[in-house]
């Protein structure tokens, strides 16, 4: 077991401190992408396809040019020699169904603007350049695009036969890949197992909906070949090296900003044309340009999330142990690869089998291009997917073989276990204890007595179906280990950095290469800090963001960031400690060995009152006056962690719901959930992660669905016909968590950024399942919207009405129920 | 072009403005306020949300020409002599925000409800702030720091009312 070593004193670790990033953000004083005006400033707009799939006959650019306030419009064709490369996709995953098989990456080019074929609705054909956001806007309408309309596919399963319309000439086909792997005799296991249960899920396609648009701003200074980008991302350092790639720019003249982002969960974590196009026109005019987003614009601008469907399996005892789990899934990528798009479903690769013990394992994935905006990742990113199918099937088991699926679920655990310990998908898990997670969510959701109201009165409660939903999720973050990206085909290392710098005036700055944009980094960050180097939290800058303040950095996503990130940090404060220990033993005149760090500062053993504090030791190394030999003055650290493994944050969510068979409307009673995340750096924090992702999965499981026509038309293009849900539609939230302390890190961190969102559609999707037993629905999927439970509980009352066009891959609902497909072997 | 005279956070501010300008770009774009955020282009969001005459109002869907005349408050007139109002200092105590982007749109429109008298119940509060969304805090914290900042504001009305359901004990 890795050393979880804590030498210094906890003092601020573990508190709720009042995070340092509100003053700003509660007066106005925040500083997003759209609030910086330059002089000469010249607005961007695009002029983007109505249609999902054309060729592009003509582009007449002449009247828009005689607009006011216009100075360039530009196509694709004009801008075609601007681009080294295509837009970048950094995991290009090939088809392979076992580690051995050669790659075959079919990654299109993706161009900025598009050259001569347009694949979905939205994308860019032409840019328009004006000195006002007014006079933009009005020359996009001015310039005439003539379309050859051709076919288009929407639907993943259409787009994967013979004969249909192929997005890219040059790949023959739509599959994007076909990639898996298997762990044990899965086959024999499944043709053994008395009984296999199969279902099939669709993860609806969903809209980030980051509250803040993107929005890009491009500062040139032609004479140098500089540039200065501020852009809403959550990756300023990757956009930095993949910038400079695109169009071939020395990347040491290119400084890439990310301000205040406000919020992302994925959606800006990418390279999207609009960067690379600022970038371009602000090369070729050499004045500063921006472009900010508008929100229907960034539905159709921004990647999309999940669109998955996931054929499930599960093999089991009678009784109900688990053998085997075995899943094929089709994601729907949309019409290119964005940045990691292809990766998406392998981040959930070796989690189908969630938290529970099993001799054989399989996954298979297929990628799937469709006239759609590409996916990406979206909160979770390939987890909430496992997570569903893993927690949904568990439930289909346990009515299967007649338990209830509190007890399928514990008598399926991995038991208890503070070392890691490999799993059936052949990963190694850092700790965890499921059961004890799951009997505190128990106790708190009153588990056991909705039961027996349930029994007692037929599943009624004042007219409404009562239903209880459980998750015991297990996630993967932490990304990740070097060398474990390598070997599947990732474009960067896992790594974290941080540098601490002691200055002699006692204060200290920290510089971390994570990029928050909501997290409360520079909080955290400062708490641990103050505990390694025995100073105040608000003795502690924390600077972030900005690539020529912090050279090295990985960015954030991924539940990444305290995990990697906060250990770089723990890794920097130990060399300030070492070289600060080597001076403080100088001016005590002591051997080192004979000082001992204790309540933050360096203190002679058997004499604490003759110490040194670091803010004293700093003052020394600036001055130099008295340094031992082979000592640099200053005192200042950088550290980069790079995980020896990911982290598994776990926990358990169960959710009351109470269904209107009237109305099929569902409303959340009680939503409890206990997580472990590993160490807690600031609970106040942690608990905010949580209850924001969990509202997000709520959103997910009861009310957000991306979806088109036949026609590549994104119906939900705005935010008045895509529902993201108000404090109106949601619950409050029950709290607690079990600590486990990741082996992973040495500050025992898991992650918490995504739990809620991975852990809560199954629990609200379970407890809807479980209420509408009553009324004979055999079978309900995302969203359980008020009107898909109002048609299933129709349906299974015999009064079928026409269900509404399918959505997303047209299997939405689609299900084998186990007495159809499973069975007995 | 339009003549529009009007008071923003105090101070009277004259401009002419193009009748289409809306009042958040005018804020903005025109006096310099970017505290007020956009969202969205549907007036779904909320986080333009400003006081106009003691009412709160989405500055997306209001011309700056409606505003003539008007008595405007957005974020950055509501601290005074360098104090925090209540409920800024709520927001901050119960953790009632992450991004920031919502955040002055949420507390203009929690000052809008608060002001209107409105009931401070949890489900009030909650249906009172259906026209603001916020993807990052999952609402219930937002929910209590305007209960907290009402009790405070109503005095000597009774203190904040409970959250129907605690969150994070340890």
């Amino acid at each position: 077991m890795t050393q979880v070593a804590e030498p210094e004193a906890k003092r601020w670790v573990g508190g709720g401190i009042l995070r340092k990033e509100d003053p700003e953000l509660i007066t106005g004083q925040g500083r997003f992408v759209d609030d910086i005006a330059l002089p000469g400033m010249l607005w961007l707009a695009f002029v983007r396809s109505p249609v999902a799939s054309a060729t592009i006959a003509s582009i007449d650019t002449s009247a828009a040019k005689e607009l006011p306030g216009v100075q360039a419009v530009l196509t694709g064709q004009e801008l075609a020699d601007d681009w080294a490369l295509p837009l970048p996709c950094a995991w290009p995953i090939g088809n392979r169904t076992n580690f051995e098989d050669p790659d075959d990456p079919r990654t299109p080019d993706h161009w900025p603007v598009v050259k001569d074929r347009v694949r979905y609705m939205g994308e860019i054909v032409a840019v328009v350049v004006a000195d006002s956001r007014e006079h933009a806007a009005d020359a996009i309408e001015a310039v005439d695009v003539d379309y050859d309309e051709l076919p288009v596919v929407t639907d993943m399963m259409e787009a994967l036969e013979e004969g249909s319309p192929v997005l890219h000439d040059d790949l023959g086909s739509n599959e994007a890949y076909t990639w898996g792997f298997t762990n044990g005799d899965v086959d024999r296991v499944f043709a053994e197992a008395p009984v296999v249960v199969k279902e099939r899920y669709y993860n609806q396609r969903l809209i980030p909906n980051a509250i803040e648009p993107r929005g890009v701003v491009v500062q040139p200074i032609p004479a140098q070949g500089e540039f200065t980008i501020w852009s809403a991302t959550q990756i300023p350092h990757i956009l930095k090296v993949l910038l400079a790639l695109t169009l071939d720019i020395n990347e040491a003249k290119i400084r890439v900003v990310a301000p205040d982002v406000g919020g992302g969960f994925g959606s800006k974590l990418n390279v999207y044309a609009e960067e690379a196009i600022c970038l371009a026109v602000a090369k070729r005019l050499g004045q500063p340009v921006k472009w900010t987003e508008e929100r229907s614009e960034n539905y159709l601008a921004t990647i999309h999330g999940r669109d998955v469907i996931q054929d499930m399996e599960v093999a089991a005892t009678e009784e109900g142990k688990t053998l085997g789990f075995r899943v094929k899934l089709y994601a729907d990528f949309g019409a290119y690869m964005q940045l990691v798009t292809p990766g998406i479903p392998i981040l959930g690769a070796w989690l189908y089998h969630g938290v529970y013990d099993a001799q054989a394992y399989g996954f298979e994935a297929t990628g799937v291009f469709t006239n759609k905006v590409p996916t990406d990742a979206y909160r979770g990113a390939g987890r909430p997917e496992a997570t569903y199918a893993v927690e949904r099937i568990m439930d289909t088991l346990a009515r299967r073989v007649g338990k209830d699926p509190a007890e399928i679920r514990e008598m399926n655990f991995i038991p208890p276990f503070d070392e890691a310990r490999e799993v059936a998908s052949g990963l190694s898990f850092d700790s965890g204890n499921y059961h004890a997670t799951l009997e505190k969510a128990k106790q708190l959701a009153g588990y056991d007595e909705v039961r027996r109201e349930q029994q007692a009165n037929d599943g009624r409660r004042d007219g409404k179906l009562l239903g209880v939903g459980l998750s015991t999720y297990i996630e993967m973050c932490g990304l990740a280990p070097s060398q474990t990206l390598a070997a599947l085909k990732y474009g960067a290392g896992g790594w974290e950095a941080a540098t601490i710098r002691c200055h002699p005036t006692g204060k200290v700055t920290v510089i971390t290469g994570t990029s928050p944009h909501g997290q409360g980094h520079v909080t955290t960050w400062s708490q641990l800090a103050a505990d390694a180097l025995g100073v105040e939290p608000d003795d502690v800058e924390v600077l972030h963001g900005d690539t020529a303040v912090s050279a090295l950095g990985m960015d954030s996503y991924g539940s990444r960031s305290a995990s990697v990130g906060g250990a770089a940090l723990y890794k920097a404060a130990e060399k300030i400690r070492a070289k600060a220990r080597a001076i403080a033993a100088h001016e005590l005149e002591v051997a080192e060995e004979d000082l001992e760090w204790k309540d933050g500062k360096f203190q002679v053993t058997g004499a604490p009152d003759r110490a040194k504090t670091i803010p004293e030791v700093a003052f020394t190394a600036w001055t130099a006056h008295a340094l031992p030999a082979e000592i640099e003055p200053g005192l200042e650290a950088t550290a980069v962690w790079d995980p020896p493994n990911f982290t598994f944050p776990s926990g358990a969510h169960i959710c009351v719901v109470e269904v209107d068979p009237e109305t099929g409307s569902t409303r959340i009673d009680k939503y409890v959930a206990v997580d472990d995340c590993g160490t807690v750096i600031n609970p106040m924090i942690v608990d905010g992660q949580v209850m924001g992702g969990i509202a997000q999965g709520i959103a997910e499981a009861l009310y957000e669905e991306a979806l088109y026509d036949e026609n590549g038309t994104l119906l939900t293009g705005n935010m008045s016909t895509y529902r993201v849900p108000s404090a109106a539609e949601l619950p409050g939230y029950v709290l607690d968590r079990k600590v486990t302390p990741s082996t992973t890190n040495p500050i025992g961190v898991k992650g918490i950024g995504e739990a809620g969102t991975i852990a809560s559609p199954p629990a609200v999707l379970n407890a809807v399942a479980d209420a509408l037993r009553y009324v004979g629905v055999e079978f309900i999927d995302k969203p359980a919207s008020a009107e898909r439970v109002w048609r299933a509980i129709q349906q299974a009352q015999g009064q079928a009405p026409p269900d509404r066009a399918p959505s997303g891959g047209g299997t939405g609902a689609a299900s084998m129920t186990p007495e159809e497909e499973g069975g007995v072997a | 072009m339009r003549r529009i005279a009007l008071t923003v956070n105090g101070i009277r501010r004259e401009a002419e403005v193009e009748p289409r300008l809306l009042l958040v770009y005018f804020l903005r774009e025109s006096l310099g306020l970017t505290g007020t955020n956009v969202g969205c282009d549907t007036s779904s969001c909320g986080a333009c949300t400003v006081m106009m005459d003691g009412k709160s109002v989405k500055s997306c869907t209001v011309l700056a020409v409606q505003a003539d005349g008007a008595e405007v408050t957005t974020i950055e007139g509501l601290a005074t002599d360098g104090q925090l109002h209540p409920l800024q200092e709520a927001f901050r105590k119960n953790h009632g925000l992450q991004c920031g982007f919502c955040t002055p749109g949420m507390i203009m429109a929690g000052l809008g409800l608060i002001e209107s008298g409105a009931s401070m119940e949890d489900e009030d509060v909650r249906l009172g702030l259906e026209g603001n969304l916020c993807r990052c805090t999952g609402y219930q914290n937002i929910v209590k720091a305007i209960q907290e900042a009402a009790g405070e504001m109503r005095q000597p009305a009774p203190a904040a009312q409970p959250a129907a359901v605690q969150g994070g004990s340890e």
